[in-house]
């Protein structure tokens, strides 16, 4: 089932003396359920991609379909309101309220969507329970690792019910250990509950757990293998 | 709305050194510009006070045009029965009637033009403690037929106890005033115009010296609540017809109101670069509050948190820092206040002695009104909103996906 559309999208900026083509002239389509991981050299349009399609920029050229409907036309309000109930954003660090213990980060995102407190509650507690935090609910930010902020970020994501979670390279700040068990627990999240994950990474091990990996390069999709058990790039 | 008000409250303490320190600068700010308006305010209140009891009252009831021509032909007529119902008037505290005129004093070969004033002995010392300011001989009483006089005067004209002087005047409609009038008694007036040129009489012997039988120039009347001075200043008008004037302090005593007018106004700018000051530390807080949470902004907007309220968020808490300062500061000031109220400074040496012989107490009163802190809550709730403008201006450009490159 097609979930995003990308068509003729480019993202090019031109205050500098020479435009750069960010994300040129792409065309792409993501599917329900897939694990895709965005990967390429710095400064090859991951973070611009990703931006994107999770309707934090607007593109130069072209159309966005997520869900059957045109983001690139979108107000501001109305993207906020899109993102607010479509998409589930995991950043590299910062994610959360550092003035907010665990659970109420998740219960954050459920409030702004007007969910009911018994509800909130309910959810926040359940997902924090599916990422493995159950113990660690009342905890602030800085009493938890790196690995577990993510987790909890995780978990905001997927209690804000989005059709796919976006993720910028959510493993860049955590050493090897810790991002294997967040992959971990993204794939089975994937798994379990058909949560489509678009993630992008510089990290190889990371690269390898994807079942769809598209490498840009200059702002093109220079790759885009889909195969869960072949792993051949070099980049 | 809540958990937008845990947000604002707990992002206060992020930097607990900072947000203690511009609360503090609001504290201090409070305290030092309520002592200082207290003081002023006291000030004047005591000022008003004190001109209003040694002399004008509050309000005070004349012949039409007398306050402008100063003659007896505006004099009124002394209706005691009326004095007797308007006291029944729970604002009035005392009404003051008095008979003044001018006339030559002689004696010997000395001439002087003086003040004369009728006066009801009792009444007027219950207000002016006039007895208080006797330095030799002895008080007016009802019936008295004698003069006191101010101590300057008596030196001008170097007359003492037993003496006698001479008054030449015109009483009513012109007819001749001449008495040869014993002095009973020198009074002592801090005032130097008053002490060189100011005489009592008794009401009775007056009107009967000037042909004034059974008048008046003017009824200063005192109340027990100076704020009740425009409402009873109209209930009154149903009592005196349109041959009177009705003037209140303000209105007797233009050069006072001006003074104070002045001296305000000067309080009011000391104010008002005090909290230019204590604006800029506000402000300079919510800039960098805002700078160090660009991030933080972009991520929240990046996962649908509206502009507005995020907007909200950040007002809240430039709302709080000031208030934390402000109720601090009001609540700390409200017993240091009441307490100077009740036992004012008192000054000595040179100070204390050149106010006093104005006839002023030799203090620094202060005075305590609820009035003075809605001013103080309405002045930094005003800086909160406009420092409470930049986040809000900040987060309007804000674009999450520039925020989060940070
Ligand atoms: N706001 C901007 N203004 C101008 N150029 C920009 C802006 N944002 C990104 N770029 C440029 O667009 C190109 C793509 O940047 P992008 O951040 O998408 O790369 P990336 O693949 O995410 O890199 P990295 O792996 O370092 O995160 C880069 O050349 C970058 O310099
Ligand atoms: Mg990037």
């Amino acid at each position: 089932m097609k979930l995003i559309e990308l068509t003729e999208v480019s993202k090019i900026y031109d205050e500098t003396i020479v435009p750069v083509r960010a994300v040129d002239n792409v065309n792409l389509q993501i599917d329900k359920g897939e694990f895709t991981a965005i990967v390429g050299p710095s400064g090859s349009g991951k973070t611009t991609l990703l931006n994107l399609i999770g309707g934090l920029d607007k593109p130069t050229a072209g159309k966005i379909f997520v869900d059957g409907t045109d983001i690139s036309t979108y107000k501001e309000d109305e993207l906020i309101n899109f993102r607010l109930h479509h998409i589930g954003f995991v950043f590299q660090a910062y994610n959360l309220i550092p003035v907010f213990t665990a659970k109420e980060n998740v219960e954050f995102i459920m409030l702004l969507q007007n969910i009911s407190r018994d509800e909130r509650e309910k959810r926040a507690i359940d997902f924090l329970d599916a990422v493995g935090l159950k113990d660690r609910i009342n905890n602030f930010p800085t009493e938890l690792s790196g690995g577990q902020q993510q987790r909890v970020a995780v978990a905001r994501a997927l209690a804000s019910t989005p059709s796919f979670v976006l993720a910028d390279e959510p493993t860049a700040n955590l050493d090897s250990v810790s991002a294997e068990s967040l992959l971990d627990l993204m794939e089975e999240l994937n798994f379990k509950h058909n949560m489509t994950f678009i993630f992008s990474t510089h990290d190889e091990k990371v690269i390898r757990r994807a079942h769809r990996i598209i490498q840009l390069r200059d702002g093109k999709i220079e790759k885009d293998i889909t195969s869960k058990s072949n792993y051949p790039i070099n980049s | 709305m809540i958990t937008y008000i845990k947000l604002a409250w707990r992002n206060l303490w992020r930097n607990k050194k900072r947000t203690f320190i511009s609360a503090a600068s609001v504290f201090f700010a409070v305290i030092l510009s309520l002592i200082m308006r207290s003081m002023q305010k006291g000030y004047y209140d005591y000022m008003i006070d004190s001109s209003v009891r040694l002399y004008t009252g509050h309000i005070q009831v004349h012949g039409k045009d007398f306050w402008e021509k100063r003659s007896l032909e505006e004099s009124m007529y002394y209706d005691e029965a009326l004095i007797q119902r308007l006291k029944e008037n729970k604002n009035i505290f005392e009404i003051i009637p008095r008979l003044e005129t001018y006339s030559l004093i002689s004696f010997g070969k000395v001439s002087k033009v003086v003040q004369v004033n009728g006066i009801s002995p009792e009444v007027e010392n219950n207000i002016t403690r006039l007895k208080e300011k006797i330095v030799e001989g002895s008080y007016l009483e009802d019936n008295s037929e004698g003069i006191l006089i101010a101590e300057g005067l008596s030196k001008l004209i170097g007359v003492d106890i037993g003496d006698s002087v001479v008054l030449y005047g015109q009483g009513l409609h012109g007819i001749t005033a001449a008495a040869v009038v014993p002095v009973i008694g020198i009074v002592k007036f801090a005032i130097p115009d008053q002490n060189k040129s100011f005489t009592y009489l008794s009401l009775r012997y007056s009107q009967e010296l000037f042909s004034a039988y059974d008048r008046i120039t003017s009824l200063s009347i005192l109340l027990n609540d100076a704020d009740k001075i425009e409402s009873t200043k109209s209930s009154l008008k149903n009592y005196f017809d349109d041959s009177h004037e009705i003037m209140d302090w303000a209105e007797l005593s233009p050069e006072l109101v001006q003074s104070i007018q002045i001296d305000n106004a000067s309080g009011i700018i000391m104010l008002g670069i005090l909290y230019v000051v204590i604006a800029f530390g506000i402000f300079g807080t919510i800039v960098m509050m805002t700078a160090e949470r660009i991030k933080e902004f972009g991520i929240l907007i990046s996962i649908g948190m509206k502009k507005r309220k995020l907007a909200l968020v950040t007002t809240l808490e430039t709302i709080f820092v000031s208030f934390i300062g402000v109720a601090a500061g009001a609540l700390i000031s409200i017993p240091i206040l009441l307490y100077l109220e009740k036992h004012p400074i008192p000054l000595t040496g040179e100070t204390a002695d050149a106010i006093l012989a104005w006839g002023f107490d030799p203090i620094i009163p202060f005075a305590f009104y609820p009035g003075m802190y809605f001013a103080q809550m309405w002045t930094v709730l005003a800086i909160a909103f406009v420092s409470a403008l930049y986040p809000i201006n900040f987060i309007r450009k804000l674009k999450p996906s520039t925020a989060l490159r940070g």
